[in-house]
């Protein structure tokens, strides 16, 4: 039961939700995008300064759990210097990782703390609400998304 | 009538009578309840999340499987016995509520899905009848979300506006001073909740609904919370309308009640159509069946009735004045132990509270207490509860609470907060 407990809250998930890394707004952002859950009231901003289709510089502001907080923390850090197709591609293994417990293929690198996300359905929302404000930001759409609409 | 000193309900009884021994054998109780013996993650369960929904006895789920087995048929409709049978069941679930509720007659009460629909109904028919462009509707900040969204639409739908009676902060109380400035013209109606599902407040709903009914304003009570939990009675109350629901008084999902005054309901409009609500039916208009039958159309949720009043049955034979009581003690010792937790803020009134208790622990994210606390067997809520506005009021997104009933014991009160505290260790507090 701890071992779950221990798999979930990662020393790494902790430490990001306290001291949450690239925590501010970027006055130069070309690209923002907000995300919400309407279940917890988490909320996130991700601002995005591009070149292109490559993200140069990744910061977030917003409210939430550990997991939702450590997650866009620790996803700020991996997707500088991406291209859009490298973290579409990304989210697609992360998304698998979260609901199966699998990353498939490479080391997904920090990003696998969040394997033992996958034994607690209720909280997989949180852990993939900042990816779906990226990929909403990447696709230059403006409206909030939320966690309650589209297969998360 | 002084407004300002009553925050008890007049109905509360004095759970400070020490020398008379406990009535009820609430331990025993406990095996009315199989699934209070189960495990959950490894651990017995804590169960207390009464607020969202409570357990069921098995005399509701044998009421409900009894029906299954051998009188099942639609109602109103056939001649032969099983129908009568389902129809004598089902309109004797009725005179139950009525009873329960101290209505009128069963004529007063109208089978809904449960609070959400009992409001929506009111707001649908009671508003297409009486609400005009320029109206108001006072409602409170402390309404969950199924008295407040009803009256969003109605009041699109009317051209009306809503008025709010402010709640003071964390410690949840509403702000009686400003009810004689609200309650005036143009406000029509005045809808609030009997017990707040989040801060555990009781308002003065006698006293809410005699300042309403002086100055001609219609009155609808949330009873979600309260009907289960301590005795209320329409008439003693006051109130126009009155909604609550099954499953949080240990009936079944699916269905629930409106009770509502028979001058009132007779003025309103339909507001679904369909079979069992007409009396005659032409290819272009229809006459309608009197209340209560002209707000059900269609078959209705007739189990759910019968395992509805098997419910009452059951907390009647306990008796709602000695749940509240319960309630009130469990909560009044859970505040207590909560307060000794270094960094926790506590929401609700000081005193008189019902059994619902939210609260935050230091900055721990409330679905991380929940996520934990579930892992030790106590099934917490997490999140806003239904009450976004309030949370923003409040400045914050979410609370942690627990919320008990009667099977609930003080042992598992000393469970909650041995676990709080092993969160706080988990997530590194002090
Ligand atoms: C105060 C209050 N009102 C209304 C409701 C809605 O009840 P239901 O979902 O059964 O319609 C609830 C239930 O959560 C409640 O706590």
């Amino acid at each position: 039961m701890m071992d779950d407990l221990n798999d979930l809250y990662q020393q790494v998930i902790l430490d990001h939700s306290r001291s949450p890394r690239n925590f501010r707004a970027l006055p130069d952002a070309n690209r923002t995008a907000q995300g919400h859950n309407p279940l917890c009231g988490d909320n996130v901003t991700l601002y995005l300064r591009c070149e292109g289709d490559v993200i140069r510089e990744i910061t977030f502001q917003g409210s939430g759990c550990a997991i939702s907080k450590a997650s866009a923390s620790i996803l700020t850090e991996c997707l500088q210097g991406r291209t859009k197709q490298e973290v579409e591609a990304l989210f697609e293994r992360v998304r698998a990782m979260l609901t199966t417990g699998q990353a498939g293929g490479d080391d997904l690198g920090k990003l696998s703390i969040f394997a033992g996300v996958h034994k607690f359905p209720a909280r997989v929302k949180c852990a993939i609400l900042s990816w779906h404000a990226v990929l909403a930001a990447l696709e230059g759409k403006s409206d909030p998304v939320s966690t309650e609409e589209g297969g998360a | 009538m002084n407004l300002h000193q009553t925050q008890t309900p007049p109905s509360a009884p004095s759970s400070a009578s020490p020398s008379a021994p406990p009535p009820v054998d609430w331990e025993a109780l406990r095996a009315d309840f199989p699934i209070l013996d189960r495990q959950v993650n490894g651990r017995p369960l804590v169960y207390l999340d009464n607020a969202a929904t409570s357990q069921k006895p098995l005399a509701v789920i044998e009421a409900i499987e009894r029906y299954y087995r051998s009188d099942n048929a639609n109602v109103h409709r056939g001649f032969h016995e099983l129908s009568n049978r389902a129809t004598a069941a089902y309109e004797g679930a009725r005179a139950r509520v009525a009873r329960f509720l101290n209505a009128r007659g069963p004529d007063e009460i109208i089978w809904t899905r449960g609070t959400t629909e009992s409001i929506n109904l009111v707001a649908n028919a009671w508003g297409a009848a009486n609400l005009r462009p320029g109206d108001s509707i006072l409602l409170t900040e402390m309404e969950h979300h199924s008295n407040l969204v009803p009256w969003q639409l109605a009041a699109r739908r009317a051209g009306a506006r809503l008025v709010y009676l402010p709640v003071t902060g964390d410690d949840g109380l509403l702000d009686l001073r400003r009810l004689d400035a609200l309650l005036v013209p143009p406000v029509k109606l005045f809808a609030f909740t009997h017990v707040s599902n989040t801060l555990g407040t009781v308002n003065p709903v006698s006293a809410l609904c005699a300042h309403a009914r002086e100055r001609g304003i219609v009155t609808v009570v949330d009873a979600a919370q309260s009907a289960g939990h301590l005795p209320v009675d329409v008439q003693a109350i006051g109130c126009d309308f009155l909604a609550f629901s099954g499953h949080k008084i240990c009936g079944p999902t699916g269905i629930g009640a409106l009770c509502g005054r028979r001058e009132l309901l007779d003025q309103m409009p339909p507001w679904q159509g369909g079979g069992d609500m007409i009396s005659s039916v032409d290819f272009f208009e229809s006459q309608w069946d009197a209340v209560p039958h002209k707000f059900e159309a269609g078959t209705p949720n007739i189990a759910g009735a019968i395992g509805m009043a098997a419910a009452i049955d059951y907390i009647e034979a306990i008796g709602r004045d000695h749940i509240f009581a319960h309630d009130q003690e469990l909560a009044a010792y859970a505040v207590t132990g909560l307060r000794e937790i270094p960094g926790l803020r506590l929401f609700g009134p000081p005193e008189h509270r019902a059994g619902v208790v939210s609260f935050l622990l230091d900055d721990i994210h409330a679905h991380d207490v929940v996520t934990v606390a579930d892992r030790f067997g106590v099934a917490l809520r997490g999140g806003h509860h239904c009450n976004q506005p309030l949370m923003r009021k409040l400045g914050i997104v979410s609370t942690a609470r627990a919320s008990f009933y009667f099977y609930n014991t003080a042992a598992e009160v000393d469970r909650l907060i041995e676990v709080l505290l092993e969160i706080r260790k988990f997530f590194g507090g002090a």
